[in-house]
């Protein structure tokens, strides 16, 4: 009856596997530091332009829409901290973890899914490697310790752009914008907005990952295995943001 | 009980199956190899040779029967474990399996590198993959990446890089497909070569009756340097005289449906063997 589940079932299964031993490899060896360093500066350092691109326009837009909902209640200078919250909380990881997942698991994806479908995985395994160990740990050690990183710089880009705006659309002084977004952030605001990102790491690599070593079929499950990756590895993110926030607003 | 295998025993298949969800793959197939051997499996593409390939050092589990390789009983072993005994085994894989990570030289060395037994300082290392590269004429290509390579080349590093360790089996995946019959005859050649200098024993996959006629029936002179025909005495006897110890397998859909020499493949009057083996017209 229920048998229309049953491979998404067994696909949660062997995620859950994946995980459990690419977590398990973290505290025993061989450990692989120049591949690790190697995937920081293909995730972090790579994705730093896009970034703090999007960071920015993201203060700026937020900074603009509030502006105009706030001028009815006569608070347009309580934008600094509107601004400070929305981004600190929410937008700053979410969209961050977007970028980097489509950045990423994507490129993660369609890597070990090349290495898949040319045998590279099986030679690797033949050669005595384990590839979870090689492949997937170093990964999403990567990953993890880069994306709360990114989050903060994009968090801190967007407070720029929404100051941009503050400044010349709006006309709030310097201290005026910075002073309330700074006193309006407590430490709840702080602790949720870096576990956050800290647990999309692992959803944005393992789900890579996990795509890229399913990988069948030729060039063609590669492109099949990288596009499901992007999209589940995001849905997981706002389906898991949603469920975190929940917690931290009940924490309050 | 199932019998341990002998000490001469190098692989061994207990009525093996493996099934992919309905599929069955590969059906109650059961052989033997001994040391100094040359087994050819031939097959038409799906017949389960890559995958009989693959169970033999546990990439693919099978759902029936046992594997033995080296003497270990591989067929509930854990990864880990695996790996080890995997480590004593030269592997080509069909595209050779090169990683295209890493240069040429690293991909050589990778499995002396990689292993946990011995240590090596890394001049020996270096020497090695330079004589390991100069075996298959590709000396020059040390510090070129796999894409760089054209589809022949790639296929002789992956055989430097099966050999290195110098290991007691050496198996193939298909070493000629997808390739002209000149590079697949050069790649037979260097393959030949490799089991006559290191006295390995080979278990070749192929669709092409001629690798394993070549195999059959040439040996690698190693003061000549080149390749040379054996002498077959033994025309009078009906299995043929067969001195590279070369045995040939045919597996259609699954199926073991041949086992034995050369001169009996050829009498063989199955449709299906005679579709690999051409007919002698006399």
């Amino acid at each position: 009856m229920f048998d229309f589940l049953k491979p998404s079932i067994a696909a949660l299964q062997d995620f859950c596997i994946l995980a459990g031993r690419a977590l398990r490899n973290v505290f025993r060896p061989p450990h692989y530091e120049s591949d690790i360093l190697l995937q920081m500066d293909i995730i972090g350092v790579g994705s730093l332009p896009i970034v703090i691109l999007i960071g920015f326009f993201t203060g700026v837009v937020i900074t603009m829409q509030m502006s105009r909902a706030l001028a009815q209640y006569g608070a347009v200078d309580q934008v600094g901290p509107i601004v400070a919250i929305t981004l600190v909380r929410e937008l700053g990881p979410v969209l961050t973890a977007v970028l980097v997942a489509g950045r990423n698991a994507s490129g993660i994806a369609s890597e070990l899914g090349s290495m898949k479908v040319t045998e590279q995985i099986d030679a690797m395994r033949a050669l005595g490697t384990d590839p979870i160990q090689k492949l997937v740990t170093p990964r999403m050690i990567a990953t993890a310790v880069m994306l709360p990183l990114l989050t903060i710089v994009a968090d801190f880009v967007g407070l720029i752009g929404g100051y941009v705006i503050a400044r010349l659309s709006i006309g709030l002084s310097t201290s005026q914008y910075w002073t309330s977004a700074y006193r309006a952030l407590e430490y709840n605001d702080i602790t949720q907005g870096l576990l956050k990102p800290f647990v999309f790491a692992f959803i944005i690599a393992l789900v890579g990952c996990f795509y890229g070593l399913r990988t069948t079929g030729g060039t063609q499950g590669v492109g099949h295995a990288t596009t499901q990756a992007v999209v589940v590895a995001s849905v997981w993110i706002f389906v898991v943001t949603s469920l975190l926030t929940r917690i931290f607003v009940n924490l309050n | 009980m199932p019998t341990e295998p002998s000490a001469g025993t190098l692989l061994r298949f207990e009525n093996v199956t493996i099934r992919f969800d309905e599929l069955v793959a590969v059906n109650n197939v059961s052989f033997e190899m001994s040391a100094g051997e040359t087994r050819v499996i031939l097959g038409s593409a799906g017949s389960g040779k890559t995958t009989l390939l693959k169970a033999a050092i546990g990439l693919i589990r099978v759902d029936s029967g046992r594997v033995f390789l080296l003497g270990h009983d591989i067929t509930e072993m854990e990864e880990r474990q695996l790996f080890d005994i995997r480590s004593q085994v030269g592997v080509l894989f069909q595209e050779g399996g090169l990683f295209d990570s890493i240069d040429i030289a690293e991909n050589v060395a990778y499995p002396l590198v990689n292993r946990k037994t011995k240590e090596l300082s890394a001049d020996a290392v270096e020497t090695k993959v330079e004589d390991a590269l100069r075996f298959v004429e590709l000396s020059h290509t040390l510090e070129k990446y796999p894409n760089e390579l054209s589809g022949g080349m790639r296929r002789r590093v992956g055989i430097a890089r099966a050999v290195i360790t110098e290991p007691p089996l050496v198996l193939y995946d298909s070493p000629t497909a997808g390739l002209d019959p000149i590079t697949a005859t050069t790649i037979m050649a260097l393959i030949a070569k490799e089991r006559d200098s290191l006295n390995a024993a080979n278990l070749i996959v192929t669709q092409r009756y001629q690798d394993g006629q070549l195999m059959a029936n040439f040996r690698y002179n190693r003061k000549d340097g080149h390749l040379e025909p054996v002498s077959k005495n033994g025309a009078g006897d009906p299995e043929g005289s067969n001195p590279t110890h070369t045995i040939f397998m045919v597996m259609k859909e699954g199926n073991l449906i041949f086992e034995g020499t050369q001169a009996r493949l050829e009498a063989s009057t199955d449709a299906y063997i005679s579709k690999f083996v051409p007919r002698h017209n006399n």
